[in-house]
């Protein structure tokens, strides 16, 4: 039987939570305060996932620069693919939060969307 | 001179929280005067997510955070100035700011709200001897840097702080295609949130060595290389734990101070364990008319607090506008809120049971880590409440909320102590 | 081929500049950093010394009792802050008074005005936070404070005004003697001149010693300093001395001419003449010797801590003149302290030894005055709305501790000699020399520096040569 002691990352509690396993399987999972934390638990020990947050270029803006994230986490081992993805990716003002930047980033099925508004200068 | 009945001083999830709950609260005459060329204050360079998850019930972003404020302003059509610095506050509450466009301006103001955040310690108060290359950054002038302007400050990066700004550009820095090669924290435990050593430090293999603290810095024009040291209880580095480590870079988390040149002007008392104003149940401060939210006023961890905060500031602010720029009358004593043992301070330091709202937020931090205690309030000599905590951090604001209705019961109440006591 | 190069853009080679260009003649200012004032000249104790410490009858002595008594009208006329607040040498000892005495005396030969030696009472009327143990001081009214990148870059931008060239980022690598004068080797190429003004600083000797065959050594004497927030400026209303040792005049405590507290420096002979770097140990003699004169005093207001090196010449004097077996090489080797408060002083002496060497003609269109950058918050409000509507940039503030606007940053660049670095701004404006040490400002600033030097921000520097602040874009190396 295996036991995995995590720090749940679904909001800033940071509850440290176990997870029993046996070949595989997940037994138990204690020490969430949550529904979250047992979901990130189960997640995290079979398949664990990252929101990614970077920046992208932008043309024309009144800022050169706009944030943005992945609309939902994508396989943790895809992360630096999707930072590659958007090495040179650039946008044109004006911007909007929830515009997507790029669709299925990185083949994760999951599409980048901006998270500041840019307005065109 | 301009009137306006309230000014606020910035523009960041404060300045505007406090905006629009004045608004919402009657008041009309508003403007926010900020010093960038866009509001939203350091959440806009925050591009990391984790806000929101108190005040919006979702995980947002921290420009999509200040972007929810930014359209209350909007659509609540409150004014505001960009790029304007506000130079001096006087006591009589006329605000002096500058622009290009305005030039050189006064507004007298009915009351103020002081909103303006707070600033980085550099590697010159933390006494770091060595040379004085570039390539020494403090995390959030990197984070500027890096996500407003798009550039990189360097490649192969050393930390010095493990509080959430160190550790957040520890994984910025690695996704943008640098190698940060260890975090180094002063004390043996980490000042930042668990789930940012999580995300930050351990998805990426990036080592922290607690109680170690940086003893020289090598490069006369470009950093070359850090040296780190092993230190006791003190603080003090212990002789022969020296590691050197190649680096172009160096960032430092080191603390964040209140940014209160502007309080000290008017002449308002600051707590010197926050450095920030000291203040009442209204979050007013010693100058009538004169109110504080945000991390101006103690730095927060959480921006959903702040919004809390600024919106009671607003809120009050209206109040005493509209009771003619008086406080309300009062026949009660003013109550002494004490911080006794690990705990380092309260926001507010007072209360007048007739002033506040029927139930205010305590706030407040400890000065050590302690497990498995309760938090507990008491009045004068009876304990009245306490909570049970798993564990107490300095890196996590504590709170505790007190009722009017409650206080009223003890009418020759004088103190409100908080303390952490062994469960 | 030149008529005069000085080798060296410090406080000493610009002061020659400046007194020499009142004569016709070709010069020019070789300096290997990417700016003047970027050596010893900008990491000192900022000190106008009464001129007390120096012994009688020594050139050092003469030269900083006349730097001295000159620096009032020399800080008007090339607009430049200079306040005379007064020193104190404090003893804590009963039985080192005739210490005080000795410099007294000293004091007197050398013909040191005011000098006085006052007792314990006196001296806590004078000076409320000195130490309890003080049993007399040594108090000189005419010492003063001053500000040394705003002395040697006003002196620098008058030369260049008056027709002095300035090679900046031009390190000399060797000099030899030609046919009617020197040829100088750069990196930038070779350099042709009648007369040489080795001005070089910690370098002075290597120069030197290329030419003749008296040797002179230099060996860099570093000095530690902390400086703190302009809320400690006040702690102490004059330079504060401890009695001097054979290693110098010790850890003084000052306030700066700008509203800083200045405590430094130490006093360590070191081998390289590139050792800038602080030290634990340096910083923290600083802090305790600081202590025994001056009570109190509010350490956790450090803001930022540095060092400098001075030319120390064995025989601990200046060498001011030509060297006796190279015609037309003119020493102004082994300036340590007091170099700075002599600096007015040692340029004349120069000018006055090459003006008669080459039988010089005065230059009539010499223009003896210059205004400084313009520091909107010593205007009245109304003048100072006047301004911004006028010149825009005034009312945009870059540096939010010192409140630096744009408009200062602008005339930084576009002066004489002007700003080409994070820290060439920073000495003539004050802009990141605040509380956040640039934290906020560097940013706006680099941004200013990029637009107006028409290069990218990545190839803006702290302060020239490697140290770039910006190593590329975001993920181009991914």
């Amino acid at each position: 039987m295996e036991k995995r002691e995590l720090t749940c990352i679904g909001c800033p509690l940071g509850c440290a939570v176990t997870v029993e396993m046996e070949g595989g399987e997940i037994l138990k999972i204690t020490g969430n305060t949550c529904k979250r934390g047992e979901e990130y638990a189960r997640k995290e020990v079979t398949n664990p996932t990252r929101i990614v947050t970077s920046i992208v270029r932008v043309n024309g803006g009144k800022i050169p620069m706009v944030s943005v994230k992945t609309k939902s986490d994508i396989p943790k081992s895809k992360i630096f693919d999707c930072a590659k993805a958007l090495q040179n990716i650039q946008v044109e003002a004006p911007v909007h939060i929830g515009d997507i930047i790029v669709e299925n980033v990185a083949d994760t099925g999951v599409s980048v969307v901006a998270t500041k508004n840019v307005e065109a200068l | 001179m301009l009137n306006y009945d309230l000014v606020i001083v910035g523009g960041g999830p404060a300045g505007l929280a406090a905006a629009a709950s004045a608004r919402k609260n009657g008041l009309e005459s508003i403007i926010i005067l900020e010093r960038d060329h866009e509001l939203g204050g350091i959440l806009n360079q925050c591009i990391h997510n984790g806000f929101g998850l108190h005040t919006f019930k979702e995980e947002l972003t921290g420009p999509e955070y200040a972007g929810r404020f930014i359209d209350e302003v909007a659509d609540l059509k409150i004014e505001y100035k960009l790029n304007t610095m506000v130079m001096d506050i006087s006591e009589n509450k006329v605000v002096t700011a500058m622009n290009r466009e305005d030039g050189l301006f006064e507004i007298q103001a009915k009351a103020v709200i002081l909103a303006m955040g707070c600033r980085e310690r550099p590697r010159g108060a933390l006494n770091i001897p060595g040379y004085r290359p570039a390539g020494i950054y403090s995390a959030g002038t990197a984070q500027r840097l890096v996500n407003i302007e798009g550039f990189m400050p360097g490649r192969e990066v050393v930390i010095l702080g493990s509080g959430d700004i160190g550790l957040i550009m520890a994984r910025r820095m690695t996704l943008e295609g640098a190698k940060v090669k260890v975090v180094a924290e002063l004390m043996p435990f980490s000042g930042g949130l668990k789930r940012n050593i999580v995300q930050c430090l351990d998805d990426f293999g990036i080592p922290l060595k607690l109680s170690h603290t940086v003893v020289d810095i090598d490069g006369k024009e470009r950093v070359k290389g850090i040296t780190l040291a092993e230190v006791d209880s003190t603080g003090k580095p212990i002789p022969g734990t020296e590691e050197h480590y190649d680096c172009d870079t160096l960032l430092l988390s080191c603390g964040l101070i209140p940014e209160n040149e502007l309080s000290r002007g008017i002449g308002v008392d600051i707590e010197p364990v926050t450095n920030g104003p000291v203040v009442n149940e209204s979050l007013e401060t010693s100058v009538p008319g004169v109110f504080a939210c945000g991390n101006v006023l103690h730095v927060h961890d959480l921006v959903d607090f702040v919004s809390e905060e600024a919106a009671t500031a607003g809120r009050n602010a209206a109040k005493y506008i509209q009771n003619g720029s008086r406080e309300p009358e009062t026949s009660h004593e003013t109550v002494d809120l004490c911080p006794q043992g690990i705990v380092r301070y309260t926001v507010p330091k007072t209360l007048n049971v007739d002033r506040m709202d029927d139930e205010i937020t305590v706030r407040f931090r400890v000065g050590a880590v302690q497990k498995n205690c309760y938090v507990s309030t008491y009045f004068d000599d009876e304990r009245v409440m306490r909570r049970k905590r798993p564990v107490v951090a300095p890196g996590e604001m504590e709170e505790v909320k007190l009722k009017k209705e409650q206080l009223l019961k003890y009418p020759d109440l004088k103190q409100i102590i908080f303390k952490v006591e062994e469960a | 081929m030149y008529d005069i190069i000085i080798i060296g853009g410090g406080v000493a080679g610009c002061a020659a500049a400046r007194e020499l260009s009142r004569y016709k003649a070709n010069i020019c200012v070789v300096e290997r950093e990417e700016d003047v004032c970027a050596g010893t000249s900008k990491a000192n104790s900022a000190i106008v010394h009464a001129g007390y410490d120096a012994e009688p009858g020594s050139l050092m002595a003469k030269l900083n009792v006349q730097g001295n008594q000159m620096m009032e009208d020399v800080a008007k006329e090339l607009d430049f802050p200079f306040k005379r607040i007064g020193s104190m040498v404090v003893c804590v000892h009963e039985e080192d008074i005739y210490m005080l005495e000795e410099l007294l005396e000293r004091g007197k030969k050398n013909g040191v005005k005011d000098l006085r030696i006052v007792d314990a009472k006196e001296a806590h009327e004078l000076e409320p936070n000195l130490t309890e143990q003080v049993v007399a001081a040594l108090y000189a009214p005419t010492g003063g404070i001053v500000c040394p990148f705003g002395m040697t870059i006003a002196f620098a931008e008058n030369a260049a005004v008056n027709g002095v060239k300035f090679k900046l980022n031009t390190e000399v690598q060797n000099i030899e003697k030609i046919d009617g004068g020197y040829a100088l080797t750069t990196n930038k190429g070779i350099l042709k001149t009648k007369v040489v003004v080795n001005a070089a600083g910690v370098y002075a000797d290597q120069f030197h010693n290329m030419v003749s065959e008296e040797k002179i050594h230099i060996t860099p004497r570093r000095g530690d300093y902390c400086l703190l927030d302009k809320t400690a400026g006040n702690h102490v209303s004059h330079t504060i001395f401890p009695l001097p040792d054979k290693f110098g005049k010790g850890v003084l405590v000052t306030p700066t001419v700008h509203g800083n507290l200045l405590v430094g420096p130490t006093a360590i002979d070191i081998e390289d003449k590139e050792a800038t770097a602080t030290t634990r140990e340096g910083l923290d003699f600083v802090v305790s010797k600081a202590g025994e004169a001056v009570a109190g005093l509010p350490m956790r207001q450090v803001i930022t801590s540095f060092a400098g090196l001075r030319a120390h010449e064995d025989h601990h004097e200046f060498i001011i003149g030509e060297a006796k077996d190279a015609k037309g090489f003119v020493d102004v080797s082994g300036i340590e302290s007091p170099g700075l408060s002599s600096a007015p002083a040692i340029g004349l002496m120069v000018a006055d030894i090459v003006s008669k060497m080459m039988k010089l003609d005065e230059n009539p269109d010499f223009i003896a005055t210059r205004r400084g950058i313009l520091n909107p918050s010593e205007l009245s409000k109304e003048e100072r709305a006047k301004l911004i509507e006028v010149k825009p940039e005034y009312g945009n503030i870059i540096c939010r501790c010192e409140m630096i606007t744009e408009g200062e940053i602008l005339d930084a660049i576009h002066r004489p000699v002007g700003a080409r670095s994070l820290d060439g701004v920073k000495r003539r404006t004050r802009a990141g020399m605040g509380r956040c040490q640039a934290g906020f400002c560097s940013p706006r600033t680099m941004e200013i520096l990029a637009r107006e030097l028409h290069v990218s921000m990545a190839d803006i520097t702290k302060s020239g040569g490697d140290s770039k602040l910006i190593v590329g874009t975001v993920k181009d190396r991914l």
